[in-house]
């Protein structure tokens, strides 16, 4: 069977460039990069290449990049070396939308060590609400952390907008970019932020390898302490392939850029058209014009998200759903909680994410697949009859 | 991915006895649009109380639709008295089983069947009795020591599986600990 994969925002394919230049570090190039001898040091050489590549990707100067092992890893780093930084103020900022990396990091800041939260609300379009935010930044807060874009809805956060203020008001600013890498424009110089993550396998880099962006001049404690690594910034023998292949994939996410923009926001847009229009009761969860140009969340009334997940799986069709019954909790998923999405079309909410190795073909595949499986759950469903909601 | 028995698959995939029932003279409904699964039991019962044919309408997960078919399969034929004794435990086991986090789906069926069989002999099911613990997921004291009792349930994560309440805002779980203690300070 043919796989059609629209799960872009949960993992990538690794790119095909990308293995062939991580090859060779998996084999005979195995040296450390910090030894003294030649034969560590051509791999030490080709992680500072690494490094190149990711800070141009962003804008920023090698020295300001931090591997780490996941975009989690980053996100735990940033906050942490905030609070090291300002250990007197007490006092966090984030929003109620935010990934687990960020949210249970922050509950857990809140539960154990006694920081005031503030978790800023967003509108029903997912859009944060900035008035609330920048009330409530005060002289106690430590650090404000907002994601670029939402991993699940798309929508964007005005991070340049914010950084203007958190720098007016001496507020240390970090960024969870790992969903807007790749997908949008990233300049961290003028973006104005402290500190960004991003993470390897959103951008057809491996699993398990993300970057901390440090501005200069930020006195950052390290969350591994251990060796020289990173220089004092992350203990840990670096992951030398995964850094060569992610420094690959920043320069390919560069190159291909302008495709997202174009060529995959059509196809997204096709894919948002041909649903809304073929399937009565349907609606896009998020802001349509402040969204990520590759991410549907399309939810269907008085159907459930799992069902439908698994009748797309039978086809080939990956995708994901913000239903309850899929992640094991019995809420839908906080993000279109906090956006009040209606239940009628929370639970049977379905995101596609697409890359640029998406194809028209495959989008039509989406839709003519789509079409009955809603039909047939509805067929079934109490809460639909005769075309409309009951 | 959630690891389904082929039973469950298989019921999900080609649900039985879908859909209204020409003639039903029992209903029972259970669960709601926002607890984000909800079931429509329709039986047609005779004079002497044996279910002569048995439909559902599912909103829900793959469990849910396949507790949901199972039930029907299982209690047609049976008569009244006989179907008043299908626990949720004889859904789960018809379907080889149902992952713990889905038992609920079973529970719903029970529960759905339950009410049928009032609402065939024409007792109202008035306002549950007992007190409101999970506002959520509107579950009472009563409830839990049910199924705790009948399932041997040993944690608030067990009763969450079984009963759905706890999962929502969380607010209850110490609530749901104390009643558990009550049960097995009762032993
Ligand atoms: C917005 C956001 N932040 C952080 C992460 C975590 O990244 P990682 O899986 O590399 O830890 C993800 C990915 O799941 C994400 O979407």
């Amino acid at each position: 069977m043919k796989i059609v994969y629209t799960d872009n925002n949960a993992t990538t394919k690794v790119a095909d460039e990308v293995i062939e230049e991580m090859l060779p570090y998996f084999g005979e190039l195995y040296g450390n990069p910090s030894s003294m001898h030649t034969f560590g040091d051509q791999v030490g050489k080709k992680v500072k290449e690494a490094r190149q590549r990711v800070a141009d990707f962003i804008n920023a100067d090698p020295d300001e990049i931090v591997f780490t092992s996941c975009g989690t890893e980053s996100d735990n780093a940033a906050i942490n070396a905030a609070l090291i930084a300002f250990p007197e103020k007490k006092h966090i900022i984030t929003s109620n939308v935010e990934h687990p990396a960020i949210n249970n990091l922050y509950q857990h800041l809140k539960k154990t060590k006694g920081y005031e939260v503030t978790f800023v609300p967003v509108d029903k379009k997912g859009l944060l609400d900035l008035d609330l935010l920048y009330k409530s930044m005060s002289d106690n807060t430590a650090i404000v952390s907002l994601m670029w874009a939402n991993n699940e809805t798309g929508v964007l956060f005005p991070i340049e907008e914010i950084a203007k203020k958190t720098r007016e008001k001496g507020i240390l600013f970090h960024t969870d970019a790992v969903q807007a890498a790749g997908k949008i424009p990233i300049d961290v110089k003028k973006a104005g932020v402290d500190m960004l993550s991003l993470s390897g396998h959103k951008i057809h880099a491996p699993k398990g390898i993300g970057v901390l962006y440090v501005k200069k001049g930020f006195k950052f404690s390290p969350l591994l302490i251990g060796g020289h690594q990173e220089k004092g910034r992350r203990g840990g023998t670096e992951n030398t392939v995964s850094i060569i292949g992610l420094g690959k994939a920043c320069e390919l996410a560069k190159e291909n850029l302008p495709i997202m923009n174009t060529e995959v926001r059509g196809l997204r847009d096709y894919l948002q058209t041909g649903l809304l229009e073929k399937i009565p009761g349907s609606s896009v969860n998020g802001d349509l014009e402040q969204r990520l140009p590759n991410t549907l969340y399309i939810g269907f009334d008085a159907v459930e998200g799992e069902s439908i997940l698994l009748l797309l799986d039978r086809e080939g069709i990956c995708a994901s759903s913000g239903s309850a019954c899929t992640s094991g909790s019995l809420d839908p998923s906080h993000v279109l909680m906090a956006m009040k999405v209606p239940f009628k079309s929370a639970h049977g909410s379905i995101r596609f994410s697409l890359s640029h190795y998406n194809t028209k073909e495959e989008m039509d595949i989406i839709i003519t697949t789509l079409v009955p499986v809603i039909q047939k759950l509805r067929d079934m469903s109490p809460f639909w009859k005769d075309g409309k909601m009951v | 991915m959630w690891d389904y028995t082929d039973q469950v698959k298989d019921h999900f995939l080609k649900p039985r006895n879908v859909g209204e029932l020409k003639g039903a003279n029992a209903i029972g409904e259970t669960g709601s649009l926002n607890c984000g699964d909800a079931l429509r039991l329709y039986l047609k019962v005779n004079k002497n109380e044996r279910i002569m044919d048995a439909s559902f309408m599912t909103f829900g997960c793959a469990s849910a639709v396949a507790s949901s078919s199972a039930l029907t399969e299982i209690i047609k034929g049976m008569t009244l008295d006989e179907a008043a004794k299908i626990t949720n435990d004889d859904i789960s086991d018809y379907l080889g089983g149902l992952p713990k986090e889905k038992m609920h789906c079973s529970v719903m069926g029970q529960s759905a069947l339950k009410k049928a069989i009032a609402n065939f002999r024409g007792v109202q099911i008035l306002s549950k009795p007992g007190q409101i613990v999970c506002e959520c997921f509107d579950v009472t004291d009563l409830e839990i020591i049910d199924a705790v009792k009948a399932n041997g349930l040993e944690t608030t994560e067990d009763v969450t599986n079984y009963l759905k309440a706890g999962g929502g805002c969380g607010q209850c779980l110490d609530r749901i600990e104390e009643v558990l203690e009550s049960v097995k300070a009762k032993g």
